[in-house]
């Protein structure tokens, strides 16, 4: 699903990441684990482009994604992120957090559609083989129906239905953090990236945000999650990925990582988180 | 004090009866047009530029029109509004050879000045945002101009808005420069007045009176709105 091929990443002159080359099959949930500043953060952005890679590919779905010429907001539309901070739209409601999207690209999608069928018919005019006009099927307000039920339906599936109109100033961490979650579920995305998604809970909230994690993984969506909760990683990941100073050291199941570590620095790492 | 009393005879005598409050309403209702028109373009073409400004850039495009944005901000900021007014009146206008009402020339002017006022307030709205905002709408495979337009300058707007609110009162403010081209402005309703028999005390104390007021009265209104504003962010 994700091929990532010599992935380099420099601030400057810092080297962030240094020739990383993975690639993450379809359901798989991979665990990035890793001291502060080994570059685990920067390697989840760079999978989506939000930091574009100094150098080397990222092929999502047949596309190198990574190229510059490719218009990425249409590839980051199948793959959802979910912040440490949230990151919820401060200015609009929960409801419209979650349909903003899905909402915009419908109507955009609708226009170019509508678009194209005038220059089609006018260019018909002057064809011999007339071609055909793209169906439309739906309308604006159908657009804007089904964003809205299927936002319901998401925000009842965490049971937050009675949210939907306050604004998310209102609402606790844990809330804020599943509503997110959500809402990057509302575009259907093919993979969903996570960094960090507990760190900046309270504790008592931690354990509602990773059983919907838990859930969605279940499901059989296809994760790539930085996190710092060792537990969980061993529990929900297929593979655990160790990151230090911009590599991937060591890449194995999480009863292989965790029971039988190889490299020192893994050893080490584990022994400081795990005590 | 007698005469004094007698000044405002005089004053009244001129506003009630011969047609000083046409005037007066008349001046009024240009310096409140050019003033809220001029805020309204003000803010369009700062939000524009403001965009301009804080947009990536890597491409060639972006560079160019920020590059144009600055001379125009640096322009309009390095000069006094009523330069701006003779040049547009009595320089822009005959080389385009057009005929236009005074007070649309000065409605324009004012919005290209505040233009370049806003842009500097706006920026720094735009950069009060956390950053995540626009990162947020990024990843859900928004365009950059779409997030900016949707997400994060309706927040910066609303960061800014008591200073948009001080803007709004400076152009009322300064408005009072307008009858330099010929726009019947406040002083232009009181002057008249006032010549009629060279009594001039009580009609500028009155058109003080009368700017205090509409001051007053917007700084209420956008304290109101501020309220308001605030509300939408606790509502259950
Ligand atoms: N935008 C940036 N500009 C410059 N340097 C950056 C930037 N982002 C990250 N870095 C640097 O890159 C290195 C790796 O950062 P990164 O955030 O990827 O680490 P991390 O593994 O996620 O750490 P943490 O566990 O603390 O989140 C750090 O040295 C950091 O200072
Ligand atoms: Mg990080």
């Amino acid at each position: 699903m994700i091929d990532v091929i010599n992935l380099n990443k420099k601030f400057g002159k810092l080297e962030v990441l240094k020739n990383i080359s993975i690639t993450i099959d379809e359901g798989e949930k991979v665990a990035i684990i890793g001291p502060s500043g080994s570059g685990k953060s920067t390697f989840l952005r760079c999978l989506n482009c939000m930091e574009d890679p100094t150098s080397g590919s990222i092929i999502f779905n047949g596309v190198d994604i990574a190229d510059m010429r490719v218009n990425i907001n249409i590839h980051r539309r199948h793959m959802g992120m979910v912040f440490q901070q949230f990151n919820l739209f401060n200015n609009k409601t929960v409801i419209d957090n979650i349909m903003l999207a899905p909402v915009h690209i419908g109507l955009s999608e609708l226009r170019k559609k509508k678009l194209q069928n005038i220059v089609i018919k006018f260019s018909n005019i002057f064809r011999k083989n007339k071609k055909d006009l793209h169906v439309i099927d739906t309308s604006k307000a159908q657009i804007k129906k089904e964003a809205k039920e299927n936002a319901m339906r998401l925000l009842e599936r965490i049971g937050l239905e009675d949210k939907a109109n306050v604004y998310p100033s209102t609402l606790s961490g844990g809330q804020k953090q599943r509503i997110a979650i959500i809402r990057a579920l509302a575009m259907n995305p093919k993979v969903m990236l996570f960094d960090e998604p507990t760190s900046a809970l309270d504790p008592e909230m931690v354990g509602e945000v990773l059983e919907l994690i838990k859930q969605v993984a279940d499901e059989g969506m296809t994760m790539v999650i930085v996190t710092h909760e060792m537990g969980f990683a061993k529990e929900v990941a297929t593979r655990v990925c160790f990151m230090d100073e911009g590599n991937i050291i060591e890449d194995a199941p999480p009863e292989e990582l965790f029971g039988n570590p190889k490299h020192e620095r893994l050893k080490l790492f584990l022994s400081k988180v795990l005590s | 004090m007698g005469s004094f009393e007698k000044k405002i005879e005089v004053f009244w005598d001129v506003f009630y009866h011969h047609n000083g409050y046409d005037k007066v309403i008349t001046g009024l209702q240009n310096t409140l047009m050019i003033a809220v028109i001029g805020l309204i373009i003000g803010i369009i073409i700062g939000t524009i530029i403001a965009i301009i400004e804080v947009f990536p850039k890597y491409k060639r495009l972006p560079r160019v029109l920020n590059s144009i944005c600055q001379v125009y901000v640096g322009l309009f900021r390095g000069t006094p509004i009523v330069v701006q007014l003779l040049i547009a009146y009595y320089v822009v206008m005959p080389l385009l050879g057009v005929n236009v009402p005074p007070v649309n020339v000065c409605i324009v002017v004012f919005g290209l000045n505040s233009g370049a006022y806003v842009s500097e307030i706006m920026r720094g709205g735009i950069n009060s945002v956390d950053p995540g905002q626009l990162e947020a709408g990024r990843a859900l495979g928004l365009s950059y101009s779409v997030s900016m337009i949707k997400i994060v300058v309706p927040q910066a707007i609303k960061n800014i808005l008591p200073t948009l609110g001080n803007e709004f009162i400076s152009l009322i403010k300064e408005t009072s420069v307008v009858s330099f081209v010929g726009a019947t402005d406040l002083y232009v309703a009181f002057n008249y007045i006032g010549s009629n028999n060279y009594e001039f005390m009580v009609p500028y104390i009155v058109m003080a009176l009368i700017y205090i007021v509409l001051v007053m009265g917007i700084s209420l209104l956008i304290k109101l709105m501020e309220r308001s504003l605030q509300k939408s962010d606790r509502r259950n």
